[in-house]
């Protein structure tokens, strides 16, 4: 008998059920190995055996997600796997957001260690590769092969309590997890080796990448501007004396709208600022150096801009995820759409 | 921030200290500020020539947001 059990879950298409037509197939349990599972039962040796298979089709999963989890979860239960697998679901977007789903749940709910596979940009990719280690695959499932070994690899290691390596040797997604550890040799000498080796046009891995940020195309100048409705979001960490929203002063979880309504300039009877990442002395006493409001409501007033929107946005720029922040931008351009915004100034400390 | 907010195609001008994390972020319109403490404005040179600088940047910040830029833009002068 194998010593350790596994359960695996696979969509309508791969579970052989049918293509798009069959995708509101409901979750089904067989107690036998299909399709991609030999490959990985093969992989895998006489050691292991694949317990269950689950079938759920990937319309049905996104449709009625937590219903679907549920019923998983339960069939899983059952089986009490060692590890639980999903996919792989290459590049198959929903079939990728399934297996995420399930095997964060499966992982949460039940403590298993669990196991995926997928395209680094199906869209489960980025939504899961933190909670979830997903084996790096190619768009199609013609690269199934150079994905068993991987995902062989991991399974041998859960199963056995062994260290999972970085993503680079193990072949998983990148995750964001920085792990410690004791290098043989220190920063500078880390230096000066890359150094050298850049200067010689060779490859070289950095100790620390740099993330990746997309771009924006630039927006259509203003052409009126004396018509103009401009509104002022800040990352300066201005807020209401109080700061009633109670937003973070480090790693800002969300931003404040706050009245300028019938005001001239800005007080420090009204308001404050709450960053935590600057000598605050200066803008506590004075406030139009975060919102320039003074000087903005006189340029509305002799008609050099149309109008001033009558509130700004607020937030803490320092050490905020820009993933959060880009959450920020996204909700209030949504906003300032609705309320007819033609230019913005945002300004940072 | 200023992403999420262009993006919808609304101009948004940044006005920061760090040029340089405003240029890794993606701003396309930047207006360089004074400092972190006081990004618009001097109080170490008294109120009247704090203000008078805030007025400048914000003059300048405006006419960043009329001018079409199609890369990346630093506004560092006032000559137009």
């Amino acid at each position: 008998m194998a010593a350790y059990k596994i359960v695996h879950y696979i969509n309508q298409f791969f579970g052989g059920i049918g293509g798009e037509d069959m995708a509101d197939y409901k979750p089904e349990v067989r107690e036998e190995v299909i399709g991609p599972g030999l490959a990985l039962k093969a992989g895998l040796g006489e050691d292991f055996e694949i317990a269950a298979t689950v079938i759920c089709g990937d319309n049905y999963f996104g449709e009625n997600l937590d219903e679907a989890t549920d019923t998983i979860i339960e069939m899983v239960k059952k089986y009490q796997p060692d590890v639980f697998v999903a996919g792989p679901a290459f590049n198959a977007g929903r079939y990728g957001v399934a297996c995420g789903t399930i095997c964060k749940a499966v992982e949460e709910r039940l403590g298993i260690p669990v196991l995926s596979g997928m395209y680094e940009e199906n869209p489960g990719a980025d939504m899961f590769k933190q909670d979830v280690i997903l084996v790096k695959t190619g768009n199609s499932a013609a690269t199934m092969r150079k994905a068993v070994p991987k995902l062989v690899g991991l399974i041998k290691k859960m199963v056995a309590g062994e260290e999972i390596l970085g993503p680079s040797i193990e072949g998983y997604l990148e995750r964001g997890i920085r792990v410690n550890y004791f290098a043989k040799e220190r920063g500078s000498e880390r230096g000066i080796c890359m150094l050298v080796k850049k200067m010689k046009g060779e490859e070289f891995e950095t100790d620390l990448p740099m993330p990746k940020f997309d771009r924006v195309s630039p927006a259509k100048a203003v052409e009126d501007m004396k018509a103009a409705r401009i509104a002022v979001v800040t990352s300066g960490g201005i807020v209401p004396l109080g700061n009633p929203d109670h937003i973070e002063s480090s790693n800002a979880t969300k931003f404040g709208e706050y009245t300028i309504e019938g005001m001239d300039a800005m007080s420090r009877e009204d308001y404050m600022t709450i960053h935590g990442g600057y000598d605050r002395q200066f803008v506590l006493e004075n406030p139009n150096l975060v919102i320039p409001l003074d000087v903005l409501r006189e340029k509305e007033k002799n008609g050099e801009i149309g109008s001033l929107l009558p509130y700004f946005a607020s937030t803490t720029g320092t050490g905020t995820a820009t993933n959060s922040a880009a959450r920020f931008g996204d909700e209030i351009g949504k906003k300032f759409i609705e309320e007819g915004v033609d230019a913005v100034i945002l300004t940072s400390t | 921030m200023v992403k999420g907010i262009e993006k919808y195609g609304i101009p948004v001008v940044h006005i920061c200290t760090v040029v340089p994390i405003s240029r890794t972020i993606g701003a396309n319109r930047i207006v360089p500020a004074v400092g972190i403490p006081y990004p618009l404005g001097d109080p170490t040179q008294g109120e009247d020539e704090s203000r008078k600088i805030r007025e400048k940047l914000v003059t300048r910040a405006l006419k960043a947001l009329e001018t079409p830029v199609d890369e990346q833009t630093v506004f560092e002068k006032d000559e137009w």
